[in-house]
């Protein structure tokens, strides 16, 4: 059977086996938690605790009433001895609480919704953003958010993404394994909210596991849903390419999946929805995948969101000594980690270390314009003549070719034999392109 | 062009814990400090990189494109001396050192560092002898490749920014200042060369000889340059290149087809006039120029359209030269022509982008 996939993309070694058939393990409950103070996409919250106050696990420490954001909850039961800025995996220093844990842990739980299937669903919206769910997937965009889509966009089709296409990344890939059931039951909870009929779960090739056993659970409980096995290719996971490669469908430059009818959702985020709404436990913990030729033991680790990533190292029996970079998220998109007391946001799928030589080839020949990026751009773009215009500044002809369509999966720079930073040089085009459109709108004013 | 460039990114490798800290547990010994998060994995003051993703890199570089075409010309390099003799070694050998020599002069002279050892020269020499016929002289040879380098790549910058492909321009360099030798082909002498003058199979068919057979054009017995007698030699290496993807499928497709589709119809027209496809197709420096020049990746489009238009017209050029010009082999014509297209191409055959299409492609 001919698997279904999107256009161009590339294969890359995937690296999965060193975690794949781990199952996931809870961390003990970490001492010292650092909790940022966004975590998501939209507007920073604010603190609503102050020092010295004893807070326990689920209760909310910030929050904003803007309607693009999420609260952020305390992890661990205990005090909070500090609101400073630390360091932030996303490579800056950013405030956060400090909450020192006292005690096993003591649950402050969410509003209570008897039977999902009766309720209103503003109801049930409203307890998924007061459990601060976000998209697990990386993107932490606030789920409630997709949830409640405008009148004027109808939803026909709903997207379950487990493709996790990042190489070493097994989180996802373990949770529909070992909570096939519960995240089915988030999908479908979702979907009623949507109230849509069609529901899909795209699953790259390389999880047979994952996919024998959704398929399975699926036909037994009876949900009406289409297990999709997709070809593995790198970016898959991106929602516009999962969307094409499952429903064929393309959404326009600068519009949303909604846009053509559809949300899609990451497997982490149907957990994290099924535990607020039956479990009525906030978000205060997710799964990540510690691993890595640097790392002695990779493990899928069930972590609380705050813990420092020095204590998820040293549950996996600490790294080795050779190395030479730490990163979290896939190798693909990851963010190179400077420090290691950062903590796990809700953003962070994976923290993989690697060795490897410490010097690293960032570009040793000049463009021969073999094309070979122009045959992997997943957004059919020109990625050697984006770079080009990006160091030339030209602002104009970046918009031309479409650079603001770019989704940074960085496929253009793994693939170019003559080491080219294109991906770099996009983004740096792309914001080059955001100032000059602020200036222009300055000077009109 | 350039050696290695270091970014800021790989100069700042930063220590995984700040300064600071490590200053404070030598300022106060007696209080103990929280434990430095390095000590807890590292054994040593272990520094870690910190640079901007994708952290992984695909296997491919461009030494490793080059010296992966010039392996695959060296089954038309032993045919070559099968059938031509030490002379056309001879040849090839020139070629290369004077490309050497050549590159190695302009990047002293550009201060450019050395690009020697990305194996560009040496693939543009061999390819400009595989072009030249074995009795070429020596001096001549050298002056092609000097030419080749220096104005079909140095002058403008360097390898990834000429127009043309570097060995086809030397070779049109050398038709021009010596059109006597660079036509005086020697029929091939198994082992051993002498001096017997024999035409190839396409000024032959030109001047009324008729075709020279298949079997001949496939293993090579044929007069003609160095590189262009054996059909077989060029050809495998050539498709496994296309498999390998160093060399992008659509151009000999779309070369060959248009070349053989052409003069297809031409033949079914007047097969007394005109030659028989395949033998258009084996004859010449068709396949040599189309797997392995054509196919140059700095001077052909980057856009799968374009490739397919770059292909069609050479094919196209290539007929009219042939057939009608006043030479009897067009395919370094074809090949130039098409490459100073190939801007223009880029220019016009961008891809769509995804989503640039505002159509609602719903069920």
């Amino acid at each position: 059977m001919k698997l279904s996939t999107f256009k161009k993309g590339l294969h890359a070694e995937d690296y999965k086996y060193f975690s794949q058939d781990k199952a996931i393990e809870t961390l003990p409950l970490p001492d010292d938690v650092y909790i940022p103070l966004q975590q998501h996409i939209g507007a920073p919250c604010e603190v609503i605790v102050a020092k010295g106050d004893k807070v326990k696990t689920g209760q909310i420490i910030a929050n904003t009433d803007a309607f693009v954001a999420a609260p952020i909850h305390s992890t661990v039961t205990g005090v909070v001895k500090d609101i400073q800025k630390y360091y932030h995996p996303l490579g800056m220093r950013a405030t956060m609480i400090h909450i020192k844990r006292e005690a096993e842990d003591e649950w402050v739980k969410l509003d209570k919704i008897d039977d999902w299937k009766w309720a209103k669903k503003e109801d049930v919206i409203k307890v998924i953003r007061q459990a601060g769910i976000v998209g697990l997937g990386g993107a932490t965009f606030p789920t409630h958010v997709k949830l409640s889509p405008p009148d004027d966009k109808t939803i026909d089709s709903f997207i379950l993404n487990g493709v996790e296409c990042e190489p070493y990344l097994t989180s996802d890939d373990r949770m529909m394994i070992e909570q096939t059931d519960k995240i089915l039951e988030g999908m479908a909870i979702m979907m009623h909210i949507l109230d849509v009929k069609r529901g899909y779960i795209g699953i790259e090739n390389n999880k047979p596991e994952a996919i024998a056993q959704m398929k399975k659970r699926v036909v037994e409980l009876g949900y009406p849903f289409k297990v999709v096995p997709l070809k593995v290719k790198y970016p898959q996971g991106a929602e516009k390419m999962l969307i094409y490669s499952v429903l064929k469908r393309n959404v326009p430059a600068n519009k949303l999946p909604m846009d053509v009818g559809v949300v899609v959702n990451n497997v982490g985020t149907a957990l994290a929805v099924q535990q607020a709404i039956i479990d009525q436990k906030p978000l205060v913990e997710r799964v990540v995948t510690v691993t890595g030729d640097g790392v002695n033991e990779p493990k899928n680790l069930m972590a609380r969101i705050g813990t420092p990533f020095a204590n998820l190292f040293e549950a996996c029996n600490g790294v080795k000594d050779e190395v030479h970079k730490i990163f979290m998220g896939g190798p693909m998109m990851g963010m190179t980690q400077y420090h290691l007391e950062s903590p796990v946001v809700k953003g962070s799928s994976g923290i993989v270390a690697v060795t490897g030589d410490l010097i690293e080839e960032i570009s040793q020949f000049p463009c021969i314009r073999c094309g070979a990026c122009v045959d992997v751009c997943p957004m059919s773009l020109m990625p050697l003549r984006l770079s080009k215009f990006s160091q030339a500044r030209e602002v104009d002809k970046l918009e031309d070719f479409g650079a603001m369509s770019c989704i940074e999966c960085g496929s253009c720079s793994f693939i170019c034999p003559a080491h080219i930073p294109i991906v770099q040089w996009i983004k740096v085009g792309k914001v080059r392109v955001r100032e000059a459109a602020a200036k222009k709108a300055k000077e009109t004013k | 062009m350039t050696d290695t460039k270091k970014s800021p990114e790989e100069v700042k490798a930063t220590p995984v814990a700040p300064e600071k800290e490590v200053k404070k547990v030598e300022e106060k010994p007696p209080v103990k400090p929280k434990p430095d998060p390095r000590r807890r994995l590292f054994k040593s003051d272990r520094m870690t990189i910190v640079a901007p993703a994708p952290h992984n890199k695909g296997r491919h570089s461009v030494p490793r494109i080059m010296y992966t075409v010039i392996a695959a010309l060296i089954p038309a390099v032993v045919m070559a001396l099968l059938f031509f003799g030490t002379q056309a070694m001879v040849t090839i050998m020139v070629a290369i050192f004077a490309a050497i020599v050549a590159e190695y002069a302009c990047n002293r002279i550009m201060k450019t560092g050395l690009t020697i050892d990305d194996g560009s020269a040496i693939l543009t020499g061999l390819l400009l002898a595989l072009t030249l016929p074995p009795t070429f002289p020596i001096w001549a040879t050298a002056l092609g490749a000097v030419v080749a380098i220096v104005f079909g790549k140095q002058v403008f910058g360097g390898l990834g920014g000429n127009i043309f492909n570097p060995a086809l321009l030397g070779r049109a360099f050398l038709q021009a200042s010596f059109p006597v030798q660079i036509t005086t082909w020697t029929a091939p002498q198994f082992g051993q060369l002498d001096a017997v003058t024999g035409a190839t199979p396409l000024a032959a068919f030109f001047s009324g000889n008729g075709e020279t057979p298949f079997v001949d054009l496939l293993f090579g017995n044929v007069g003609g340059c160095i590189g262009e007698t054996s059909a077989l030699a060029i050809l495998i290496p050539g498709i496994v290149l296309l498999f390998m993807r160093y060399a992008d499928w659509r151009i000999p497709v779309s070369y060959l087809g248009t070349v053989f589709v052409f003069s297809g119809i031409l033949f079914w027209i007047d097969p007394v006039a005109y030659p028989h496809p395949v033998f258009m197709l084996l004859s010449g420096g068709l396949l040599l120029g189309a797997f392995f020049m054509a196919t140059d990746m700095v001077s052909s489009p980057v856009t799968p359209k374009g490739t397919w238009i770059y292909g069609i017209g050479m094919g196209i050029v290539l007929v009219l030269i042939r057939v009608w010009g006043g030479l009897p082999e067009g395919v370094m014509y074809s090949i130039l022509f098409m490459n100073g297209l190939v801007p223009l191409l880029n220019r016009w055959t961008r891809p769509k982008y995804f989503g640039e299409i505002q159509q609602d492609t719903r069920k």
